[in-house]
């Protein structure tokens, strides 16, 4: 039997969605409450962490192979590099030009421009490439262990 | 003008070496000499937030490859030469220290940022003008996002890059692990 006891594993299979849900939560409002895509992405790591530390590397492996988290990682820089390209080349010839912005929408979710946009690519670039690092980290130590 | 140059071909020159080399912890070094070269040529370039978001990324990633791969070439300095390092690395310490002391006495007093005295400065418009340019009520996002993106560019290419590196260390053992045909 992989990874920790039934408990850990049952508790583990609860909390994860609130953390995916916390995690889009502060990635979706990080333009109207503390947080943003650095905060959100780190967030959104540690669950898939605590899922694999709960539930063994294999069970990870197939909810979120290696290929789709470098590919998730990729897509991540590519948008934001996209939003920075896109104020420059259609609108109003400015890198990182807020092309998106209407005035008089303060405070409500759809504002603020290409701030959230660029905070959902934030926050998948930097879930994506943590958890990449920590789990081929983790796989890393395991092999050279093995090999003494 | 030539400091660049002379940062630009020592970057080249570690790169080179950390690809071509095959042993394995001095590969490791030659990448953390190229990182600590980029938070170089950020700060000449006037942009010490990226510098030191680039040697707090280029230190841990180095205590992290190093932890990682010492087991594999461990070499041990015996006898007068440990004794020679630790002496090497007090004195470095000590200067350090100094120099520490130094720069907090030309920090402003407690509570008195450099910023909030300077009433045209930048930040004082980013706090005034920050809600009615961006439409983002979180002021932190609006700088980081809108005011100050090309920052956060770096940052990121900063963290892709590490990735990278790490990603192209560790591949071959993770492979033969996992039988992934690729990454």
């Amino acid at each position: 039997m992989k990874g920790m006891t039934i408990i850990v594993k049952t508790v583990s299979s609860w909390v994860k969605m609130l953390i995916v849900l916390f995690g889009i939560y502060i990635i979706l409002f990080g333009h109207l409450t503390p947080g943003g895509g650095f905060a959100g992405g780190v967030i959104l790591a540690s669950s898939y962490l605590l899922i694999m530390l709960a539930f063994g590397r294999e069970f990870v492996q197939k909810d979120l192979p290696l290929a789709l988290d470098s590919k998730l990682d990729c897509l991540g820089a590519l948008l934001f590099a996209m939003i920075a390209v896109l104020g420059l080349v259609l609108f109003d010839k400015i890198f990182f030009s807020n092309f998106l912005y209407l005035p008089g929408k303060e405070f409500e979710l759809i504002s603020a421009g290409t701030i959230p946009f660029s905070n959902i690519a934030i926050g998948l670039k930097v879930g994506a490439s943590l958890f990449l690092v920590i789990f081929l980290l983790s796989t890393f130590r395991r092999e050279t262990s093995a090999n003494k | 003008m030539y400091i660049f140059y002379v940062l630009l071909i020592f970057m080249i020159i570690a790169a080179i070496i950390a690809i071509e080399t095959k042993n394995l912890l001095s590969a490791v070094i030659c990448i953390g000499a190229l990182g600590f070269g980029a938070s170089l040529m950020f700060l000449f370039l006037r942009a010490p937030d990226i510098a030191i978001t680039q040697i707090v990324v280029e230190v841990l990633g180095l205590i992290i490859l190093i932890r990682s791969t010492i087991s594999r070439d461990l070499t041990f300095i015996s006898g007068d030469k440990e004794f020679f390092g630790t002496v090497i690395s007090v004195v470095i310490i000590f200067v350090i220290f100094l120099a520490g002391i130094k720069v907090f006495e030309t920090l402003p007093e407690f509570g008195t940022a450099i910023f909030a005295q300077a009433s045209q400065g930048a930040s004082q418009a980013y706090i005034k003008e920050g809600l009615q340019n961006t439409g983002a009520a979180n002021i932190v996002s609006s700088v980081i996002l809108d005011y100050r993106a090309y920052d956060t560019l770096g940052e990121t290419t900063v963290l892709f890059t590490a990735i990278i590196g790490a990603t192209a260390i560790l591949r071959k053992k993770a492979r033969k692990v996992l039988e992934e045909p690729d990454l």
